[in-house]
């Protein structure tokens, strides 16, 4: 294995439920040392990935190799390298922190000393230092997160999967969550984690958007807004309703969203455009302080794409 | 296997039972309940019988016949009455399950033919019941005629030992006492083990469903049988204690005689844990829910236990197709095993049939229940 060669390469992957289709032919790879960010709304197949890139689920078709190993037939093979750490809380909550970062240490055979040593760093890391005689089921939302992932790096893993690690959890426990990461990738781990947050995809080194079981783009944030159809056009207004039916349907808008401060509006191209637009406000009567081209955000270009239906 | 993560199960399944009162409590009390309940509830032997007795008569030979009657702690006398139509309601009533009727010429006969009857009416809706007490009744009218024959004899000044040429001598052998309870409390214990060991490992894997827990064990590189044996064996001491809390109130309680040694007693039970607590498992692999698993448990050994493991109702006594089906029941070799330990002390080498029973048993269950745990959430 050189460096340069993908961790884990998966290849048509496919996962049925019954007649529902999961993850239909899905494809992407992911690059040691990276971020790499499964995104897209509930439904769009992003746990049962995660669950096939653990081993804890057989596809129905595709391959996923991880490290070199074929994760479809030996999965077991795959566990000792990888940390999972499901979507829905899966610690023991009758057991004190210190009891499951103890459990999980011995599942992977860490030796005791480098244990204590661990999860003493690690505690100390997320702020939980005085929390280890605390039953996992007292603690709050975000740091029942924290303890999740104090438990999947006991072992060190060289792959650590996420499957919405941020649900639920407070914004500045989410930043403290993302500051976690990124303290991890400079050790060189690898990081896989999914969410349906789109302002959390622009964390990520790479990422995918998932639709539906199947990849839209797989890309870096930046590349990917390059690649939203047309531009996307800001209308700061105190009125934004009168704004959005003024413009709505006029040739080239694609798309008008409400915001804040007045609306988004998607048109195919910015120059020719924006003094129609400015033009058909102003017949309407309605007072807006400043029409600009806007930078797009990831959710902008995915609610863009989705629009188009340009899947790859 | 690898002993670290083995016992890492282990360790965390038994902060798990401690922290859990639930599970602590079948565990620990279950044993004192039904020992007790089923201790004194079950008993074969028939004491203080409602009679009612219909003194047509009314000599000094009837009464002191029926005092005979009163006497007796077989025996209760329920009302004396002085008609057939009260006696019959009597019976119909349910106030007494045997009439001793006394006819109007019972001294008469008894001094001219040296002989004389008394009738007895039983109700016979429990036909086990009405035989028990007309055999007790035939024993104390039979004890009252030799009081009669020997009071005869004295006056006449006649020899002893006329009046019984042959007498049956018999002698009973491990519960001389002919108590059911001895008999009944060692199997007891065996019904025990046996419903409190498949409840405990019932929900065992079927909690790891419930609380969201299975997903992540299943991610690690903990194999099934790691699992299960981990998952067993903090089970496996609580059968021990459980055992010891049978073997006491047994003894020192019920007074039960325990002739066999402790490590039979423990080798065996070791054995037997082993089939039910693998029994219970394997279940709580199969059905995923704490509740369904648990049901399934209990139906699984309560009943094949309770009625055909011998420990009340006798196989030999069974239909031969009934007797066939019991060879399924793992819990008849331990309930001989352990009734030959407690009331005859045997040892391992007299009981080897039913250990290797048990054996073959054990060693099944164990291969499925490796077997039926899959690391897969699909």
């Amino acid at each position: 294995m050189t460096a340069e060669s993908p961790i884990i390469q998966v290849d048509g992957l496919v996962k049925r439920f019954a007649a529902f289709t999961a993850v239909d032919r899905l494809s992407f790879s992911v690059n040691r040392g990276e971020i790499f960010g499964l995104v897209g709304p509930d439904g769009a197949g992003k746990t049962a990935t995660m669950r096939m890139l653990a081993g804890v689920m057989r596809p129905d078709g595709g391959a996923i190799v991880i490290d070199g190993v074929d994760a479809v037939a030996d999965p077991e093979g795959i566990k000792p390298h990888v940390s999972y750490m499901p979507q829905r809380f899966g610690l023991y909550e009758d057991l004190t922190v210190d009891e499951n970062i103890r459990f999980y240490a011995d599942l992977f055979e860490v030796p005791p000393a480098l244990r204590r040593e661990r999860a003493s760093r690690l505690l100390a890391a997320s702020g939980m230092s005085n929390f280890g005689k605390f039953r996992a089921g007292q603690l709050s939302g975000g740091m029942k997160q924290k303890l999740g992932v104090a438990c999947a790096l006991v072992h060190t893993p060289k792959i650590l999967l996420l499957d919405e690690p941020t649900t639920g959890v407070d914004p500045v426990s989410r930043r403290d969550f993302w500051r976690i990461l990124y303290g991890l990738r400079e050790d060189g781990v690898t990081i896989v984690i999914s969410t349906a947050y789109l302002d959390e995809a622009e964390r990520c080194n790479r990422l995918t958007l998932l639709h539906s079981g199947r990849a839209l783009y797989c890309d870096t944030p930046t590349e990917l807004k390059k690649r939203m159809p047309g531009a996307l056009i800001a209308i700061s207004s105190m009125d934004g309703r009168a704004v959005r039916s003024a413009i709505t349907g006029k040739p080239g808008v694609s798309q008008v969203l409400l915001v804040g401060d007045g609306v988004h509006a998607v048109v195919d191209n910015s120059d020719l455009r924006i003094p129609q637009l400015r033009e058909a406000i102003g017949l309407a009567g309605v007072q807006v302080s400043g029409i600009a081209v806007a930078v797009p955000s990831i959710e902008d270009v995915f609610v863009a794409l989705l629009e188009t239906g340009q899947a790859q | 296997m690898r002993f670290r993560r083995l016992r890492a199960i282990a360790l965390k399944e038994l902060l798990q039972i401690w922290r859990d009162p639930r599970s602590l409590m079948i565990a620990l009390l279950m044993p004192f309940t039904q020992m007790f309940l089923l201790g004194y509830g079950v008993t074969l032997d028939l004491k203080h019988i409602p009679v009612c007795t219909f003194d047509r008569e009314a000599s000094q030979n009837s009464q002191s016949l029926l005092k005979h009657f009163e006497a007796s702690s077989y025996f209760a006398i329920a009302r004396n009455v002085r008609t057939y139509p009260e006696l019959i309601s009597a019976i119909d009533r349910s106030d007494c399950k045997i009439a001793i009727v006394v006819p109007p010429d019972f001294s008469e006969r008894l001094n001219d033919t040296g002989t004389s009857s008394v009738q007895a009416i039983l109700d016979a809706t429990d036909d086990n019941t009405a035989n028990i007490a007309y055999g007790y009744a035939v024993a104390i009218v039979s004890g009252y005629s030799n009081d009669v024959a020997l009071d005869a004899l004295g006056r006449q000044g006649g020899e002893l030992q006329q009046i019984q040429p042959v007498a049956v001598q018999s002698r009973v052998w491990f519960n001389e006492d002919l108590d059911s309870r001895n008999f009944i409390i060692p199997g007891l214990v065996a019904v025990i083990m046996a419903l409190v060991g498949a409840q405990l490992t019932s929900l065992t894997i079927s909690r790891e469903w419930e609380r969201g827990t299975m997903e992540l064990l299943v991610s690690t590189p903990v194999t099934p049988s790691e699992v299960m044996v981990g998952k067993l064996a903090p089970y496996l001491a609580l059968g021990w204690i459980d055992a010891s809390f049978c073997l006491i109130i047994a003894t020192l309680w019920f007074g039960v005689p325990f002739r066999g040694t402790l490590f039979t007693l423990f080798a065996t039970t070791t054995l037997f844990l082993t089939v039910v607590l693998g029994i219970g498992y394997l279940l709580s692999v199969l059905i995923r829910s704490q509740i369904g698993a648990s049901q399934v448990a209990l139906l699984l050994t309560m009943l094949p236990t309770t009625l055909l493991s011998g420990y009340v109702f006798p196989i030999d006594q069974m239909p031969t197709i009934i007797q066939d089906i019991t060879y399924l029941v793992y819990s008849r070799y331990y309930v001989t095993i352990i009734k030959a330990i407690f009331l005859k002390g045997a040892g391992i080498a007299a009981l080897a049939v039913p250990i290797l029973f048990l054996l073959v048993y054990a060693a099944a269950v164990m291969t499925l229940a490796a077997r039926a745990f899959r690391k897969r959430l699909d």
